[in-house]
């Protein structure tokens, strides 16, 4: 995606972060729906605590790998916004420009 | 064995100060240096300081958690999960507002957004005293019941023990954690050893589950199978504590205050988080992975009746894992200590900032100054509370008798944190809330905790009595603290984070909506919500900050500049101030107190004391006040009116650069018209001249009675004659020209027939060479046209064209055609001969004054003619102009048939009207 067709690509750009801004929003929803899951499946026959554990371990990989994927483009799109915060700040340096 | 325990431990700690100490040094080396200190700031080290939320609980009480309930356990973990996977949403705010606020701990982010009020901040740093004091015993507790389950033989006193690790750990924490008051309030040494804690942790747990899984069980199936048969009826899900859990320990994370502190102030990149956001919930799921088997294993190989809490030393033990259990105690104790290690440096810090530097400026009065430097007491304020909490966690734990299962308390300490959820939320994105909205809240839920929760949690008789628990106070059953307003029957965690969260919301709202914020809130909940918007760049300090009336004089700069000298040190004060008032374009240490420098100043000083005691300070000592919204008010205005002022300035200085170009225009023409002007009287003096030159010569002949006879001095004479008409020809055209520009003329408006003043200009013209055989075409009908205008003039004009036909035309058979046509209530008469006509380039030019095509003198006239009938064609109101592509000289003479006396719109007069050619018909009618 690199070819320069100028203001073309860049709203394709802007629009896609924002669609993954809107996932990263949503996935911590979605993934409280499907932690409630195993919550209806106790309410059916016993409680299968094996497989529960089973559902809930891939539920919580999956989320990871998610988050995982999503936390490229939106780090990218944080590094863009504004420089990285650095208030490490040495004696005498980096201190607050006054007046700027 | 205890030898061998001993020795580990003693060697891992000298091992974690070692970490501590390099870091430490490391960290201040680079500083110094001016480079940022990478590995240290890594998104790794920043993820794994993160897991001290995996505290002791996590290493031992959820295998006991698992043991009795099964899956319950994952909701602790899963909470934060959802909370760390949505880090755009919540987190992501929470770090960019601390760090523009350059808050200190959880309680100094509260404090700042609700008008940096003291109030609040000692009710949160109050609630974090009472919500952490029991978790630390925890950890204490666990630390020694881990040590005895290796030494059953010698068993240790388990109070003895915990004060010994509760000493150890006020020293490290002391030694590591108040080093200095760094402005930013980070602890190089402590979070990385920290972070290797988390390894330790992670390890030993991971270490233990591959032991359980593969090595006592035949792999993950075999232990899914076994999970199937030890699954215990009490192991289900009950969907009540499920959903409450998950919720609880996703708000705790957010606001314990050892998270806040590795989560926002030991933060340094917020880009780290979007590290931390797969990273940490990865971290949670390998320290969860195994709990499940271990407590099975444990449930099965172990003898009945033991503690659970401890399979994962106690597993490993049993089986002749000696080196395994070693580890397993490493990592638990890692787990308990680096929880007490950061919780102490977050509460010692809300306590020193909101509790203690309060008071003593209190008791200080107004005097700005003391003696000593003010940072030493600080950071004495800061290491007497460590002492202090890390004192009150140790009796805890003797008072509680250490006996009650772990999980409780840890929860129990989640619901009081979980109380400074709304005003955190609110703080964050209402900008209503309110200070007096959220202290209400803060205490309301305080309250509600401690009464349904934390007090009844020490058992019967203990600080309520076993009737007031059944009962109610006063037999009131409404109030009984397990099941307040008749719900019953609840489970009382659920129950109280229930009623407390309800309420605590529900007063915060309330009173919000119906108090007035005073401006500093306002302007704070302003830079909280919309600090997406606000901060550009950097650390935030270009968040604005709010206007006050700056002090103004310097004796009060100086008592800031000591008070600074004395927080900050005096080389860095100094160095601040100086660089302020280079910034002012002052030179020397003392820049003026304008709110711009009081702001920075007062961000500087939150660094270390906090920002509600910065702004005490600076209060204190600047003497302003806070600002009241009319001043607010008259600082808009004054804007506005500012901004009108600008305005005004745009718009005159476009008139002014407007009138410059027009100036410049005119001066331009000006000077033209001057150069036209000379080129004139240059043309004038010549044609003036050669007349009188001769006429000066031919009377001097005369003069000479000698040499001339009778016959030549008549001669003479007539020449002399001929030019002097001449002469006076040419004045008097000029003086024509000249009266017929200036549009001083007398009109002499007169009836007359177009036709009959053709004719008299024919007979006129007709002494121009009258032997030249001039042919007319006309035609009689069209010219009958009763005329109302200047008939003399206007017949100067006939005769003038058609003299200058009859001199220029080279025809060898000379034909004019005149035509009259009528044009709406103008008259325009062509003249037309059969000549050469005009050349293009000349065609402007004959209207000019002396303007001669042909050679001057020849035909006797001084170039003037044509000049004189455009002018008196101008002053009837029409026109003459030259027609090209006629086949010969074309001439067409355009006037109204009646004259009209109203101001005509004249051309430009003057040496200007050379530059016209071909004027279209006057506008005007």
């Amino acid at each position: 995606m690199t070819s320069p067709r100028g203001t073309v690509f860049v709203e394709r750009d802007s629009y896609r972060f924002r669609r993954i801004m809107d996932g990263a929003r949503i996935l911590p929803v979605a993934g409280f729906v499907l932690i409630l899951l195993p919550v209806l499946w106790s309410f059916r026959s016993g409680a299968n605590i094996a497989a529960e554990a089973v559902y809930l371990f891939a539920l919580w990989t999956a989320l990871i790998l998610v988050a995982a994927i999503l936390s490229r483009p939106l780090r990218a799109g944080l590094k863009r916004e504004r420089p990285p915060i650095s208030p490490d700040k040495t004696r005498g340096e980096n201190r607050p420009e006054p007046g700027r | 064995m205890f030898n061998l325990l001993i020795f580990a431990s003693l060697s891992y700690v000298v091992f974690l100060f070692a970490i501590a100490f390099f870091a430490e040094r490391r960290g201040e080396a680079l500083r110094e240096a001016g480079h940022r200190p990478h590995f240290l700031r890594s998104p790794l080290v920043y993820t794994l300081s993160l897991s001290v939320y995996c505290t002791a609980w996590t290493f031992y009480g959820a295998v006991g958690y698992a043991a009795r309930s099964g899956l319950e356990f994952m909701t602790i973990y899963l909470g934060p999960t959802l909370v760390f996977v949505g880090w755009w949403w919540l987190l992501r705010k929470l770090v960019r507002v601390g760090k523009a606020q350059r808050a200190t701990s959880i309680a100094d982010l509260i404090a700042s957004r609700y008008g940096k009020s003291n109030a609040v901040g000692v009710i949160v740093t109050l609630l974090a005293l009472a919500a952490a004091t029991p978790y630390i015993a925890l950890q204490l507790q666990s630390i020694s019941l881990s040590f005895n389950a290796f030494t059953e033989d010698q068993p240790v006193a388990p109070r003895q023990l915990a004060l010994y690790v509760a000493a150890g750990l006020a020293l490290f924490t002391i030694l590591f954690g108040t080093r200095n008051l760094d402005a930013n309030e980070q602890h190089h040494g402590v979070v990385t050893a920290i972070a290797v804690e988390a390894v330790v942790k992670l390890v030993a747990l991971v270490a233990v589950g591959v032991f359980v899984v593969w090595g006592l069980a035949d792999g993950p199936a075999d232990i899914i199978a076994r999970i199937s048969a030890a699954a215990r009826p009490e192991w289900e899900i009950q969907p009540n504590r499920w959903v409450g859990l998950t919720l609880l320990s996703a708000i705790a994370i957010v606001t314990l205050p050892r998270m806040f502190q590795v989560l926002v102030v030991e933060n340094s990149d917020e880009t780290h988080l979007a590290t931390a956001s797969w990273a940490f919930p990865l971290y949670m799921m390998l320290m969860s992975l195994f709990v499940l088997p271990i407590a099975v294993m444990g449930l099965t190989i172990l003898p009945a009746g033991t503690n659970p809490d401890l399979f994962v030393l106690t597993l490993p033990k049993a089986l002749g894992q000696e080196g395994l259990a070693m580890l397993a105690f490493l990592g638990g104790f890692s787990a308990a200590t680096s929880m007490v290690i950061i919780a102490s440096i977050a509460l010692s810090t809300m306590v020193s900032n909101h509790i203690v530097m309060p008071l003593w400026l209190a008791s200080r009065g107004s005097q700005g100054q003391g003696a000593g430097d003010m940072r030493a007491l600080v950071l004495n304020a800061r290491r007497l509370s460590i002492a202090v909490i890390l004192g009150l966690g140790y009796i805890y734990f003797a008072v509680s008798g250490g006996g009650r299962a772990l999980a409780a308390i840890g929860l129990i300490a989640f619901v009081g944190m979980a109380q400074v959820l709304p005003a955190l939320i609110g703080a964050l994105y209402w900008r209503g809330a309110s200070r007096t909205g959220a202290a209400t809240g803060l205490l309301l839920g305080s309250a509600v905790w401690l009464y349904a929760l934390f007090l009844p949690s020490f058992g019967p008789d203990v600080v309520f009595s076993a009737a007031l628990l059944e009962h109610g106070p006063f037999g009131i059953s409404w109030l009984v603290p397990y099941g307040l307003l008749g719900v019953q029957g609840m489970d009382p965690l659920l129950h109280a984070l229930f009623w407390s969260l309800a309420l605590n919301t529900t007063g915060f709202i309330l009173v919000s909506l119906f108090s007035f914020p005073n401006p500093v809130e306002r302007v704070q909940a302003a830079q909280f919500v919309n600090v997406f918007e606000i901060s550009g760049r950097g650390d935030g300090v270009m968040a604005p900050g709010w206007v006050r009336a700056g002090a103004n004089s310097e004796s009060e700069v100086e008592d800031l500049l000591i008070s600074a000298q004395r927080l900050m040190g005096a080389t860095e004060a100094q160095a601040f101030f100086k660089a302020e008032a280079l910034a002012q374009g002052k030179g020397g240490y003392l820049p003026d107190a304008t709110p711009d420098f009081l702001d920075r100043l007062e961000r500087e000083l939150a660094g270390s004391v906090g920002t509600a005691t910065a702004h005490a300070m600076i209060v204190q000592i600047s003497g302003s006040s806070h600002v009241s919204v009319e001043d607010l008010m008259a600082v808009a205005s004054e804007a506005a009116q500012i901004m009108e002022h600008s305005a005004q300035l745009e718009a005159k200085s476009e008139e002014l650069a407007r009138t410059a170009r027009q100036l410049r225009e005119a001066n331009e023409m000006l000077q033209k018209l001057s150069v036209q002007k000379d080129s004139f009287l240059s043309q004038i003096s010549h044609e003036l001249r050669t007349p009188m030159t001769s006429i000066r010569a031919f009377s001097e002949i005369l003069m000479d009675e000698d040499g001339v006879n009778r016959e030549e001095q008549v001669k003479y004479a007539g020449i002399i004659h001929d030019e002097s008409i001449r002469l006076t020809r040419l004045l008097d055209d000029l003086l024509d020209l000249s009266v017929l520009e200036n549009g001083q003329v007398n009109l002499d408006i007169q009836p007359g027939n177009l036709s009959e003043l053709l004719d008299r200009a024919l007979i006129a013209s007709n002494s121009v060479q009258p032997e030249r055989n001039f042919a007319f075409l006309r035609q009689p009908a069209d010219e009958q046209i009763a005329l109302s205008t200047d008939i003399g003039r206007l017949t100067q004009v006939f005769i003038n064209v058609v003299s200058n036909s009859r001199k220029y035309c080279t025809a060898s058979e000379p034909v004019m055609r005149i035509s009259v046509r009528r044009r709406a209530d103008k008259v325009v008469v062509d003249f037309v001969d059969n000549g050469a006509g005009i050349p293009k380039k000349s065609q402007a030019l004959i209207f000019e004054k002396f303007a001669r095509l042909t050679d001057t003198h020849q035909a006797g006239g001084a170039g003037l003619g044509l000049a004189i009938c455009r002018e008196i064609m101008h002053n009837l109101g029409g026109d003459i102009a030259y027609v090209p592509g006629q086949g010969g000289a074309a001439f067409r003479v355009t006037f109204p048939a009646v004259f009209n006396r109203a101001p005509v719109q004249k051309p430009a007069t003057g040496p200007m009207r050379g530059k016209r050619v071909n004027r279209p018909q006057d506008a005007a009618e």
